[in-house]
């Protein structure tokens, strides 16, 4: 390990220290916001390894939240929750083999309107069934506290950076970077392209669903149009772009900012957070297209080169 | 068979809808997921003119398209063609043109939601029964295909025979080789795309004689017009047509057989049936 590396894992350990002790010394408007910052954190990053090196730009994140969320409250009250939160990783991995499987051997934009819609057809779907046998929602009580949930978002977020460096420095994380570049490259050097970009899919929903089993006791009610709100899948890519995909620590720097500004225009103005997603969506793609992390990188670089001349 | 017309009269409205975003993706190269909120402000309009005026919708079209193409020429221009410019690859315009619709898709739910408030509106224009084969239909639906119908013929003649609509269609084919016969590539690709948004806006005025809307209902249509576009193959008029048709006649049939709520379920399971047997659309040919 190089002196950088070890720096690096240092400050990642120190940053992890800090957030896991938060029920600790936060208030409870903290925790509250811990506890989003930590979904969103899990989501974006989870996201951002497979959207980041590929460019394909995944709108699943609701469906396989959902499906978590679903698979908790179904099975909360005959099996353990740890175990809970495995199977809705296979469920979640499964799924996304088989959208990957059905979108991913084509371009990119069959892929985007595919994952556009698969929250509203799982929805549909589940609405059905529930009308077929006249069920409504889903009560989930559990005796798990918030500190708790947070606790496991955070072990989860853990796991989602070690998966994603180990990833980077495996032959998988560099076919992707190649397949990124330039796909026709990746095919005739030896790469199957298809092969890659499903498991990293799969990594990523599998991310996605374990999320959304952890969170479903904190919504004490789940219900079809809320488990699978599309506008979950949005969010999660801005905040992903927004912070910067082509590094790993990249969305948590558009997670925090956002998620404050998110949670103002919501309580102040509930009207206009349509208005102001688009414009989210706007200003990155005109003015910040490589996010915080990019503009942190040049004006670095540009620091550096004013030493150099200097 | 009543279903089946029903579903042929949906399915002819449709065809207007995907015809716009066809001329959208398949000549401009931009995949606009903003095209349904263009369609409900179409809507919109017509409900005004008729509500305030009780101008007919059939009428308000001639007003609704060139102020449609008119705003879409100026959102190609301002908007989309510094991303054309800077884009280095075909894939970086998708990614950053699905990215900056999106962001005009919510800003225009958002400033329509601000401006008409979240409610559904419809109006009641030609409510009346009419009778075609023994079996009955509102007269609305039955107009609104007719206009589509006529729009449609009209659209195919001018980009079969016409100078400027064969340069559309060369333009569609092959960009560069369309630059090296002397097709002025850029402005032409802002006509087009301002053309398909006229398109959308008048399928969403005839559309709205006979369906209900709401702000938020563009997100929807978006999606029906994306998957007709794949089915029926992209740039492919004839097939985009068909693949229309067939979507709305599905569409009734599990709506009236199955469940009302399963409509997108069943667009969907079209879509992966074309997707993993025929990629190209229906009437495309194999790529070698």
């Amino acid at each position: 390990m190089t002196s950088l590396e070890i720096r690096n894992l240092a400050l990642a350990a120190i940053a992890l220290a800090v957030a896991a002790c938060l029920p600790l010394y936060g208030s409870d408007y903290l925790k509250s916001m811990g506890i989003t910052v930590a979904m969103f954190t899990v989501l974006a990053t989870s996201w951002a390894l497979f959207s980041g090196p590929t460019h394909y730009i995944s709108l699943a994140t609701a469906a396989f939240f959902g499906v978590g969320t679903y698979t908790t409250g179904l099975g909360f009250e005959t099996l353990p929750f740890w175990s809970l939160i495995a199977i809705a990783g296979v469920l979640g991995a499964v799924l996304a083999a088989l959208v990957g499987l059905a979108t991913l051997r084509l371009s990119g934009v069959y892929f985007v309107i595919f994952t556009l819609g698969l929250a509203e057809l799982v929805r549909q779907v589940i609405t059905w069934t529930q009308n077929m046998s006249g069920q409504k929602g889903l009560y989930v009580l559990t005796d798990l506290t918030e500190d708790q949930l947070y606790l496991m978002l955070v072990g989860l977020a853990a796991l989602v950076y070690l998966t994603g460096w180990l990833i980077g420095r495996s032959r998988l994380g560099f076919a992707l970077r190649i397949i990124g570049d330039d796909e026709t490259v990746a095919a005739h050097s030896g790469i199957n392209t298809a092969t890659a970009k499903v498991l990293l899919f799969m990594v990523s929903g599998s991310v996605a669903a374990m999320t959304g089993a952890i969170l479903a006791p904190r919504y004490v009610y789940i219900e079809p149009a809320l488990a699978f709100a599309p506008i979950l899948s949005f969010q999660v890519v801005i905040m992903a772009l927004l912070g910067g995909v082509h590094r790993l620590w990249g969305p948590i720097v558009g997670v925090i900012p956002f998620t404050l500004i998110w949670e103002t225009i919501s309580v102040s103005f509930p009207s206009q957070v349509t208005l102001f997603l688009g414009i989210a969506f706007l200003v990155i793609v005109y003015f910040i297209p490589n996010g915080f992390v990019g503009l942190i990188e040049k004006a670095r670089d540009w620091a550096r080169k004013r030493e150099g001349f200097a | 068979m009543d279903i089946m017309i029903i579903g042929l009269l949906l399915g002819g409205t449709y065809a207007l809808i995907a015809l716009g975003l066809n001329l959208q993706y398949g000549v401009a190269r931009i995949m606009n997921l903003a095209n349904g909120e263009m369609l409900v402000a179409g809507g919109f309009t017509a409900f005004w003119f008729y509500t305030a005026g009780q101008i007919s919708p059939l009428l308000t079209i001639f007003i609704v398209a060139p102020v449609a193409f008119a705003l879409n020429w100026l959102i190609y221009r301002i908007m989309l063609e510094p991303l054309v410019k800077r884009a280095k690859t075909r894939g970086q315009l998708e990614v950053d043109s699905i990215l900056a619709t999106f962001g005009l898709s919510f800003v225009a739910v958002g400033l329509m939601l601000a401006a008409f408030g979240g409610d559904y509106f419809n109006y009641s224009f030609l409510a009346k029964p009419v009778t075609i084969m023994g079996d009955t239909y509102a007269q609305n639906r039955v107009a609104a295909f007719v206009a589509a119908v006529i729009i449609c013929a009209v659209l195919y003649g001018w980009l079969n025979w016409s100078r400027s609509g064969l340069s559309i269609r060369a333009l569609s084919v092959s960009p560069e080789s369309a630059r090296l016969v002397g097709i002025n590539t850029r402005s032409l690709s802002a006509v087009a795309f301002a053309l398909g948004g006229a398109v959308t806006a008048t399928g969403g005025a005839l559309v709205s004689s006979f369906l209900t809307l709401d702000a938020s209902a563009g997100i929807a249509f978006t999606l029906k017009a994306l998957i007709i576009v794949i089915m029926g193959g992209v740039g492919d008029i004839r097939g985009t047509i068909i693949a229309a048709l067939l979507l709305g006649v599905v569409e009734t049939l599990v709506a009236s057989l199955i469940d009302p709520g399963l409509t997108l379920a069943a667009a969907y399971t079209l879509f992966i049936l074309i997707l993993l047997f025929r990629p190209q659309g229906l009437f495309g040919r194999r790529p070698t």
